[in-house]
């Protein structure tokens, strides 16, 4: 049993000074609120989700596929200001990224230098040797980052793991503010928030600026998802719609000489930029996994010879791996020659003989996680694990130390949160959306997970996890 | 030495299919132990695009057929004029990294008994060169698997063939890889041909051995099968993880007919060529 | 349009019709169950429906007797039914999920507020959920999604791709309902022109909604001869065989101007309308109806691979 004082928790919406300005009007508005109302706006949310469509399906789960996430109706809020360094934050970080991105797949300086270990990137699964020495347009790898961050105190955020790949969540962030307002207008006249709906907007100006160089015309853009199983199919479809392209799946998609079509009433389309909502191994089974049915045979030779371009491109996920996200603040200094603006959790490597020592006598008070593991899936919480539990870590850990880091457990903020008394804290973390193609964008908000569980840290959907509307008040 | 190579790759199906497509490894590249004089590679009808130059040098181009075939055939044919380099790939133009041939895939998963194997091989090795090591792992596989033809299958691991202790060239090339990288050698599969024996008559439709990283050399060429180092006798392809990333020809055929397919192989000395 | 797409599309459109003919034999069978006996008694009539649906071989596998909870469960609830509404719409709306970005959101509302509908609906008890309420929901349901299609989706292919499954399904099950007619519940030629003939004759047009437009356009007289005429050739009743097929040529012509381009599938409704407008009634009869109707039903599948094969399946694919 861990015997310590329980942590105290930086509350978003009061400190010890009182209620915070940004949530001065929210304070009122709960307050305000008569309890029938409460119900039926909650019932009218869960109502209007479903319309929508909105469902997801807990991966490996079994179960409803068609479950909602719980939606959480109190917003969570940044001011203009934390914003301000959020979004600088975040930009370099996505730069610096892209930079490592196009460097390990190039010369691979950062190695060389030293600054990096060759194994952690080159022995790496996600490190794709059939893109080594490929440059993709504008240099872009990742054209959407997404960057998981947590709060631990009015100044102080800490950047959990970075999403290279194909950082799902972006329709909520779309679909919890598009109904805040329709239900709750007049929160929106009484404050001033800054916009997120022109995200589908950037996300296609983006996906068109790296059309591949033999396109020679308006590029089409396709999203290619995995099909109607999967448990983001929701999100596919929307950001098509919203996009203004099609939704396409392997099957829809043929390789013919230099370039990619697509099968269609009227005969075939060439296809110039391809979303892809799939993983690396399932693309081509020509390239990779030879049994894959999802992908499009060709599909990577066409992308090598420069007839496709492949967002995110197919290695990108050797820059979020978490072994390798130790290493990001060095990236950052290495490529911009800048301090990184938003701090890593200090994490150690199991791998490391020292740090596992530390480890192994200090799990009860540590979160441990797999280095490849995702979604709150091979985690130990130390403080909130039996004895048991974190007996079985331990011997996961000595079996194999490389696939394991752990980071002290953080004193993650919590926001005010709608349960069956009235209102509670509840932790919250944040996931925002950083757009790279010619130029880099960010759009004022993001996915704020909450976990709805009292005292749980694990915001995960998959894990009980709910969604909030993330407001950032305009200037 | 010029060698005259002819390879044909016959395909034919049980009835007409749709939309298929390969991924070609057929061009060799030059280097110091390899000049090729001139090479060709018919494809039959079948459309050749998206041609590019990967990491390791290979170039590999695409060919489609999208309407639909009941047989075609893959034709390549060239000369070469070959040097021995006791295996040493020198001048050869590539980008990729040696640390990336670490990893292990399916066809080279390093089993138990594999483990067991080259610690056993390197007893006593501690202080030995990286190229001793490999030279006795070579060795070792030699041993290990006796040259049997027919016992083994295109997807056999390197794991399946020790145990059976049976297998060809690509079973040698991938138990070897499979050693190296247990004792962190960089290892690579290579495709390629060979000029076996005097008359001309192949062992092998098309042959097969890794390639190793010495710090200092290089790439050096190991074919355990035959207990040597790639010489003059020796045509180099293509590279890749395995059997399976080094294809010279990999292909998917949409649709449920049957392929029966038909490889064969004649790498000849060129005076002899020319005295026939 | 993808091809994908627009084989979704046209699969909602099959669905969705196979959903409301599923719903009318169901009516059909409802009423006649009330009726006092008329040969076998209701448990013929309910057999008959189950015939006329082709799947009174899997009802028997499963379900011992012919009672009317039991055809209602297998009609209306059971999933391993393919031909049961709740399959239907299931199909109509997985089609629909699919495709999404294809249709407006009304539709897409009307679709799955219907699936959810049938979700909570089978979960209900079934005590409180009559024969007539469940038709009726499916009529409502079916008239809904049918509407949005109308009001609010573009007029682009999609919409075409929609009405072209719609209406070759339908000319589908007019043709299948004629012909089960003569030759599934008739026990024996003997009974042509008897009063059973009649009654059935008139289940018939009921199942169809046609039975007062029937004797509105025919003063009453039911005759083999203009019922046949009447589901065949009259272009005024919307479930007529050349109804049906001048509606999928529409729609072809529509895409053919659209695309630039014609194909075979528009060739092949072009001779099914061709033969249905100069047709006449003796000539039917002649060559038998049940031989008519097995032509017709052939060219019908033919022209429906000729669509797929021509847009659905892609260009060369």
């Amino acid at each position: 049993m861990n015997t310590k004082t329980p942590p105290v928790y930086f509350d978003e919406m009061s400190d010890t000074g009182g209620i915070r300005a940004p949530y001065k009007r929210l304070d009122d508005w709960h307050r305000t609120m008569p309890s029938g109302i409460r119900n039926i706006k909650q019932h009218e949310a869960e109502a209007l989700f479903r319309r929508i469509g909105i469902t997801f399906a807990v991966y490996g789960e079994g179960g409803d596929p068609e479950r909602l996430i719980p939606f959480d109706m109190f917003p969570r809020v940044f001011t203009f200001g934390e914003w301000r360094k959020l979004e600088r934050g975040i930009k370099q970080r996505a730069q610096a990224l892209n930079m490592f991105l196009s460097d390990v797949y190039d010369r691979g300086e950062i190695v060389k230098a030293g600054r990096i270990p060759a194994d952690l990137v080159y022995r790496n699964e996600a490190f794709e040797i059939a893109v080594h020495g490929f440059r993709p347009p504008k240099s872009v790898f990742s054209h959407i980052v997404g960057i998981d961050l947590v709060r631990t105190g009015p100044d102080q955020f800490y950047v959990l793991e970075d999403n290279c790949r194909t950082p799902s969540g972006v329709s909520y962030m779309l679909e919890n503010r598009e109904i805040m307002m329709r239900m709750f207008p007049d929160l929106f006249v009484k404050n001033r928030i800054a916009p997120v709906d022109h995200y589908p907007n950037a996300l296609k100006s983006t996906l068109a600026s790296v059309a591949p160089q033999k396109c020679d015309h308006e590029p089409r853009v396709v999203v290619l998802t995995p099909g109607h199983f999967n448990s983001a199919y929701y999100e596919h479809t929307f950001l098509a719609d919203m996009m203004g392209v099609e939704l396409v799946e392997g099957q829809d998609l043929f390789v013919e000489g230099d370039f990619v079509y697509m099968k269609t009433t009227e005969g075939p389309k060439k296809v110039d930029v391809i979303y892809r909502r799939l993983d690396d191994a399932f693309i081509d089974p020509l390239c990779f996994r030879p049994d894959s049915m999802l992908g499009v045979p060709g599909l990577m030779s066409v992308y090598l010879s420069g007839g496709v371009t492949i967002c995110s491109a197919p290695g990108a996920g050797v820059a979020d791996d978490k072994a390798i996200y130790v290493y990001v603040p060095e990236m950052i200094r290495f490529y911009l020659g800048e301090e990184p603006i938003l701090e890593n959790v200090p994490t150690f490597q199991c791998g490391k003989a020292d740090d596992r020592k530390y480890v192994l006598e200090n799990l009860p008070e540590l979160v441990v996680k797999e280095v490849h593991g995702s979604g709150g899936y091979g985690m130990l919480v130390g403080p909130k694990s039996s004895k048991s539990q974190i007996e079985a870590f331990r011997a996961k850990i000595e079996d194999n130390p490389g696939g394991y880091i752990a980071q002290p457990t953080l004193a993650l903020s919590t926001c005010p949160t709608f349960v069956e008394e009235g209102i509670a804290p509840r932790h919250v973390d944040l996931r925002p959306y950083c757009l790279m193609g010619e130029k880099i964008e960010l759009v004022p908000g993001g996915l704020t997970r909450v976990a709805l569980t009292e005292g749980s840290l694990v915001v995960n959907s998959s894990q009980g996890g709910g969604v909030k509307d993330t407001w950032v008040m305009a200037e | 030495m010029k060698l005259r190579i002819e390879h044909e790759t016959r395909y034919r199906f049980d009835a007409p299919v749709r939309g298929v497509i390969q991924a070609h490894r057929l061009w060799p590249g030059s280097f110091e132990g390899q000049n090729v004089l001139s090479w060709k590679v018919d494809t039959d009808g079948g459309v050749v695009g998206a041609s590019y130059c990967d990491a390791a040098g290979d170039r590999i181009s695409t060919v489609t057929w999208r309407t639909p075939v009941e047989e075609f055939a893959i034709t390549v044919s060239g000369l070469v004029e070959t040097a021995d380099t006791s295996g040493v790939l020198r001048g050869f133009k590539e980008r990729s990294v040696p640390a990336a041939y670490l990893r292990h895939t399916q066809q080279t998963y390093p089993d138990a008994a594999l483990r067991t194997l080259c610690e056993e091989a390197l007893e006593g090795m501690e202080e030995a060169g990286p190229l001793d090591r490999a030279h006795k792992l070579a060795a070792c596989v030699a041993e290990a698997i006796e040259y049997a033809l027919g016992e083994t299958e295109p997807h056999t691991t390197a794991a399946e063939a020790l145990a059976l202790g049976k297998g060809v060239c690509q079973d040698h090339a991938h138990t070897l890889i499979a050693l190296c990288h247990i004792a962190g050698i960089p290892a690579r599969y290579v495709s390629g041909y060979l000029h076996a024996r005097e008359d001309g008559a192949p062992h092998e439709a098309s042959h097969a051995w890794a390639e190793v990283f010495i710090g200092g050399l290089g790439w050096v060429g190991f074919d355990a099968a035959n207990g040597c180092c790639p010489d003059e006798r020796y045509v180099r392809l293509g590279s890749g993880l395995d059997s399976l990333y080094a294809a010279p020809i990999r292909g998917i055929a949409s649709g449920a007919a049957s392929e029966d397919l038909n490889v064969r192989v004649t790498v000849a000395a060129q005076e002899q060529f020319q005295q026939q | 349009m993808l091809s994908r797409t627009a084989g979704h599309l046209y699969w909602l459109g099959r669905y969705l019709e196979r959903a409301e003919t599923a719903a009318r034999l169901m009516e059909v069978g409802g009423r006649n169950a009330l009726l006092p006996n008329t040969t076998g008694g209701h448990r013929n009539e309910w057999e008959a429906v189950l015939q006329a649906m082709g799947t009174f071989e899997a009802f028997s596998e499963k379900y011992s007797d012919t009672g009317q909870r039991n055809v209602e469960t297998f009609l209306f609830f059971d999933q391993s039914n393919p031909s049961s509404i709740a399959s239907c719409i299931g199909a109509v709306r997985e089609n629909a999920r699919v495709v999404r970005t294809a249709m407006t959101v009304r539709l897409w509302d009307a679709i799955n507020t219907a699936f959810q509908d049938l979700k909570e609906m089978s979960r209900t008890e079934r005590s409180q959920l009559s024969m007539s309420d469940l038709i009726d929901w499916t009529m409502k349901v079916c008239a809904e999604i049918r509407g949005s299609i109308e009001i609010a989706q573009l007029r682009n292919d999609g919409y075409h791709f929609l009405n072209i499954g719609m209406a070759i399904e339908r000319a589908d099950n007019t043709a299948r309902l004629l012909n089960v007619k003569y030759y599934v519940l008739l026990p024996s030629m003997r009974y042509v022109g008897s009063g059973l003939d009649n009654y059935q004759w008139v289940t018939l047009l009921r199942a169809m909604s046609a039975h007062r437009s029937f004797i509105w356009t025919y003063d009453g007289e039911l005759s083999p001869a203009k019922i046949a005429h009447f589901l065949i050739f009259n272009q005024l009743f919307p479930r007529s065989l050349l109804t049906c097929s001048m509606k999928t040529a529409d729609h072809l012509d529509h895409l053919a101007r659209g695309y630039g381009k014609s194909t075979e599938a528009q060739q092949k409704v072009r001779e099914i309308v061709g033969e249905l407008a100069e047709g006449q009634v003796e000539d039917i009869f002649e060559e038998g109806l049940h031989e008519f109707l097995m032509r017709f039903m052939v060219a019908n599948e033919d022209l429906a691979r000729a669509v797929q094969s021509a847009y659905l399946g892609g260009a060369e694919a």
